[in-house]
């Protein structure tokens, strides 16, 4: 009796809550470090990182503007939806990475332990970044930091789940909406924790998920007038000096590539600290 | 003989001791520029005050390397206490040559001796008291235990409020440990040559600061130079842009503050006569060269005719005229390359079918002069309500809801700051919150405090320079 | 308000389309008085606060200096205001009000002296020919009345004390308000107290002794209160607004004062009346009047500087101002004992 034949997945892009093809039509096949075919990926195009902004632009005033008691709540949720996907996580990542079930689990486990980490702060990050300025003058004066906008991210290419959330959940905690480009060898999870966002209490738009070639996307982010932030974190191997030359048209907050260390630095980099003056007086 | 025509009250200038010329102050010491020199002159008359060198490539390599020397083996070695002490000789020397540097800077830049006696200097002080009690707490500074500083810091100011901006980034530099070669403006180099004199009485060490003065070419050495470690740069948008651009790719960490064009919103419940104060305050302070004017007046619809007459009286009791004189309210447009960017934008207003107003004003005979004005009937795609003008224009606009002034303030590419005046609690809050401004001032404006946190969203620039935050921006973490 | 007593202040004051019922909305009474003076907008103290400090860093210099000093004493309202006052202290003051500077009779004469109204025949028995109008040359009598400085007595009692002082020859009657009325928000009280005494200013004539409403600022201690209190103040009919009786702390100040004169300000602008200002103790030096000047002259313009529209309320404000005119005078610095100590 023959097995049963699979049902595999499609991959699509993650934008404005939707699941769309890429417009270009394009995908790309993901292969296994064997060379096992794992799947087509959309294989984004600049058009689309353009839907993308303008999903996280459309998404970003109701985001920030949510309690952050709420923003917590909501980040948490998708750990605990993640949580239950567990044994997805671990098959994608081993199928991709080609590391053992182990590995696999301890970055499903650090991914999703990160990720509760960074829920917690998005009602404290404030009270540890703002201040009440003692100014020499009948004022109140309060400084709070305030999301920056919209963030573009080039997530670490070298792993498919870990990298991507440790680059996400800082941007997310203040309020920021955030456009993603994927580990371009390793994209599956990213599409994967994208569907866990949308089946949790994420808003459309909040996150939004590229998969194809960062050298071809990212240029087109870094020029984009209506992007805050961009994060090249997984730009190591592109071009990232062309990038943050482009970003400083219209003065992007740029990180240089490299570690991302599990930080409030880390939240404070898509933040703008925003200093608020008032009179006092009992006349 | 009446009164409101006030007797000519000229602050003294005797209490300053000019050179004829100025060097370059690097290593501890006057050098002479390799560069050349140029004359500064006073705004006011375009008389001529001193000439001042211009620092060459050679000039910045040196300063750099003296900075370098002094933090590999001075500075970064020394206990936080002394570096503090340093600060607070540096505080208290600036309180005593405050009416010097106040003279010295009204006459260099042409801003009132009101403001820069009543303003610039004692901010000048202030801040180099606030962070000189920081030097021995960078602990607390937010970045976790031992933080380090960056290195050599290159900086570059404007010429807007050429001393205060030096205060708002040596002394934070200083206090973290880090040295500093500072580029001032070209055409306000003087009182940092004197703040020189003062780094000298108060005997710290050679090459913990620099100054190398210059025009454009020397910052873009300075930015551009492979030892500097951190570049910090306020000045215009577009000078910003190059320098981000200059940086790109090697790990400078870079502050940049740049231009602004603020929304002061007035709602019909606004304390009038305050909010008139603000803003006169928001444009006219300092000739409107002030990266946070408040230079886009939004009033509530409803109130449009009334505001603007009351504005328009108010200002017909400015006093235009010789900077030096301590009654004078508006002083003389820094330069004349400003002046005529200003009459251009004026222009360009009035061809776009805004109304002009310009307060009844005796325009001196010499010197750049440019009267008080309004435009009123602006709108949002009026080049005037988009560009900084960065001098004493002001450009009015209506509103009919506070959403709607929320998003008129907001439609800018720039982010620095914002003015709110109301009564009601509630809504300066809630509009507070929706300002995409790095400063909201609430019921007030352009107030300054070292202890709270100055910079802008967006293409204002990025980081902060006063409080806390200014001081992180010279420091990385022990993890870093 | 009972109807009864509103009636009278109807009748007899505010004319159909009156500036007062113009701004109403109606004939005053709590409602719309209310409406109208809770309407005004609100005051920020701060802001208020710097704009005094601003103006008061103006440098007053040589002939404006002179011309200043000269002003000031021209602007006073010389006064005494004691248990203690005798007939011989009134016939002193009124002297120095005449003289202030033995030494100098170039030196202007004062505006007024501000007395008890029981003082009003022996200081006018002091002035003989002098008694009579600034504008002229000439020196007025200004009375505090209506239970001054306190205001706690009937209203019949309160005019009663104006209708005497009136009619023992004063040219001014300086009221106060009922401050608890204010406070308790009667300001129909207030408002019927003040028309009902500038009717009892009235002379048998037909002219009619200015009025000076003291707001006693130091009692009201909000802005906004002193705002409102102004513009009730003028509404009611006062010709003057005065801030303090000089038996409270804090009396005059100079944002109060700048608040007043803003009020006085918008009436104008309103209605073209212009209507006095006076603040009125704490003043004692000419540095802190000379500042007053400044207000004035930036706020409301230059003039106001005129006898009938602002007034100093002061005793040793005088011989200061004297020290600093001779000084201008001879170059060198005087002395307590180169003036009259009354």
């Amino acid at each position: 009796m023959s097995a049963r034949l699979t049902v595999p997945k499609t991959y699509k892009l993650a934008i404005g809550g939707a699941f769309p093809r890429s417009e270009s039509g394009r995908t790309y096949e993901v292969r296994s470090p064997k060379g096992e075919f794992l799947a087509n990926a959309a294989k984004a195009s600049r058009k689309d990182a353009r839907d993308a902004v303008v999903a996280a632009r459309a998404a970003q005033p109701k985001w920030a503007g949510a309690t952050a008691y709420n923003r917590g709540q909501v980040l948490y949720r998708v750990a605990e939806v993640l949580e239950g996907r567990r044994a997805q996580f671990v098959d994608e990542i081993v199928a991709q990475q080609g590391v053992s079930a182990a590995a696999a689990g301890a970055q499903v486990d650090a991914a999703i332990d990160l990720w509760i980490w960074y829920a917690g702060w998005c009602d404290k990050y404030a009270q540890v970044a703002g201040n009440l300025n003692p100014v020499a003058g009948a004022y109140f004066n309060i400084s709070t930091p305030e999301p920056t906008g919209v963030v573009a991210i080039v997530a670490p290419q070298s792993d498919s789940l870990l990298g991507l959330v440790s680059a996400i959940a800082p941007a997310l905690v203040s309020g920021n909406t955030v456009v993603a480009i994927a580990s371009e060898p390793f994209p599956l999870s990213a599409i994967s924790f994208a569907e866990v966002l949308a089946t949790s209490d994420v808003p459309g738009g909040v996150v939004n998920v590229l998969t194809g070639a960062p050298a071809e996307m990212a240029p087109w982010l870094a020029d984009h007038s209506d992007v805050n932030a961009i994060d090249l974190a997984g730009a190591g191997d592109i071009d990232w000096v062309d990038l943050q030359v482009r970003a400083a048209e219209t003065l992007k907050r740029v990180i240089e590539p490299g570690e991302i260390l599990a930080s409030p630095q880390r939240i404070a980099a898509f933040t703008e600290i925003k200093t608020v003056w008032h009179p006092k007086s009992m006349a | 003989m009446g009164f409101l025509e006030y007797a000519p009250a000229p602050e003294s200038r005797s209490i300053l001791q000019l050179k004829d010329s100025y060097g370059l102050f690097i290593n501890g010491d006057f050098v002479e520029g390799r560069g050349g020199a140029f004359d500064t002159i006073s705004p006011a008359d375009e008389s001529r005050i001193a000439a001042i060198s211009i620092g060459s490539d050679e000039d910045i390599d040196s300063a750099v390397a003296a900075a370098r020397h002094a933090h590999t083996k001075v500075w970064s070695k020394m206990s936080g206490r002394d570096r503090g002490k340093y600060l607070f000789r540096i505080a208290r020397l600036v309180q005593e040559r405050a009416r010097e540097l106040a003279v010295a800077e009204s006459l260099d830049n042409g801003k009132p001796i009101r403001e820069s006696r009543d303003v610039d200097v004692p901010l000048v002080a202030a801040w180099f008291f606030y962070y000189a009690g920081w030097a021995d707490k960078l602990d607390y500074a937010g970045l976790g235990a031992n933080p380090r500083s960056l290195g050599v810091a290159g900086q570059v100011i404007p010429w807007n409020f050429p001393l205060l901006m030096l205060a708002w980034k040596v002394a934070p530099a200083l206090a973290a440990g880090n040295t500093v070669v500072l580029k001032p403006a070209e055409t306000t180099s003087l009182t940092a040559l004197i703040f020189a004199e003062i780094l000298q009485q108060a005997d710290l060490p050679a090459g913990v600061v620099n100054i190398v003065t210059g025009a454009g070419a020397t910052g873009a050495s300075l930015v551009r130079h492979d030892d500097v470690n951190k570049v910090a740069f306020t000045g215009s948008t577009g000078v910003g842009r190059e320098i981000a651009r200059a940086v790109a790719g090697t790990g400078k960490s870079l502050t940049l503050e740049l231009g602004g064009k603020a929304a002061n919103i007035v709602f019909d419940d606004a304390p009038i006569d305050q909010a008139v104060e603000g803003i006169v305050n928001g444009i006219f302070f300092n000739q409107g060269h002030v990266c946070c004017a408040g230079s886009r007046l939004l009033i509530q619809e409803s109130i449009h005719d009334e505001v603007i007459d009351r504005l328009k009286t108010r200002l017909s009791t400015l006093r235009l005229g010789d900077p030096l004189d301590k009654n004078t309210d508006i002083g003389a447009i820094n330069s004349a390359e400003q002046l005529a960017r200003i009459q251009e934008l004026s222009r360009i207003g009035e061809a776009e079918g805004a109304e002009r107003w310009t307060a009844e004003c005796e325009i001196p005979e010499n010197g750049f002069w440019f009267a008080p004005t309004i435009f009123t009937g602006v709108e949002t795609s009026h080049r005037i309500a988009r560009e900084e003008v960065f001098g004493p224009v002001l450009s009015v606009l209506t509103f009919r809801t506070p959403d709607e002034a929320v998003a008129k303030a907001n439609n800018t590419p720039y982010g620095l700051s914002a003015g709110i005046w109301s009564d009601k609690g509630s809504r300066i809050l809630a509009v507070a919150d929706r300002l995409r401004a790095g400063v909201v001032w609430a019921n007030t404006f352009n107030r300054f405090d070292p202890s709270s946190p100055f910079g802008g969203y967006k293409e204002s620039g990025y980081g902060r320079e006063g409080g806390a935050q200014g001081l992180t921006a010279y420091l990385k973490g022990a993890s870093a | 308000m009972k109807g009864g007593e509103v009636t009278t202040v109807e009748s007899t004051n505010v004319a159909e389309g009156s500036a007062v019922t113009a701004a109403l909305g109606g004939n005053p009474d709590n409602e719309t008085l209310r409406r109208f003076l809770h309407g005004l907008p609100g005051v920020d103290a701060v802001g208020l606060e710097q704009r005094s400090a601003a103006l008061s860093t103006r440098s007053i210099k040589t002939s404006s200096k002179a011309w200043a000093l000269d002003k000031i004493i021209s602007l006073i309202d010389l006064t005494t205001l004691e248990g203690a006052d005798t007939p011989g202290k009134i016939r002193s003051l009124v002297t120095k009000a005449a003289h202030p500077d033995a030494a100098d009779p170039a030196c202007p004469q004062v505006a007024a002296v501000c007395v008890y109204g029981d003082m009003v025949p022996d200081a006018i028995a002091a002035l003989g020919s002098r008694h009579g109008d600034p504008d002229d040359g000439l020196i007025s009598v200004a009375a505090v009345a209506t239970a001054f400085p306190s205001g706690r007595s009937s209203l019949a009692i309160k005019l009663a004390d104006t209708r005497e002082a009136v009619a023992a020859g004063a040219d001014e009657i300086d009221m106060v308000i009922d401050r608890g009325a204010f406070l308790a928000g009667n300001y129909a009280k207030v408002y019927e107290e003040i028309v009902l005494v500038k009717q009892a200013c009235a002379r048998p004539d037909g002219s009619s002794a200015s009025l000076k409403v003291i707001l006693e600022t130091g009692e009201l201690k909000t802005y906004d209160n002193i705002k409102r209190a102004s513009w009730l103040a003028i509404l009611a009919g006062g010709d003057f607004i005065k801030t303090s009786t000089g038996k409270v702390q804090p009396a005059a100040t100079l944002p109060v004062t700048l608040l007043m004169l803003e009020v006085v300000r918008d009436w104008f602008r309103d209605t073209g009346e212009r209507i006095g200002v006076k603040p009125a103790g704490g003043i004692r030096t000419s540095k802190d009047a000379v500042k007053y000047l400044v207000h004035v002259v930036e706020t409301v313009g230059e003039d106001w500087l005129q006898p009938h529209l602002f007034r100093f309320g002061a005793s040793s404000l005088l011989n200061d101002v004297l020290l600093q005119r001779q000084k201008l005078t001879t170059g060198r610095y005087s002395g307590p004992d180169y003036v009259t100590i009354d």
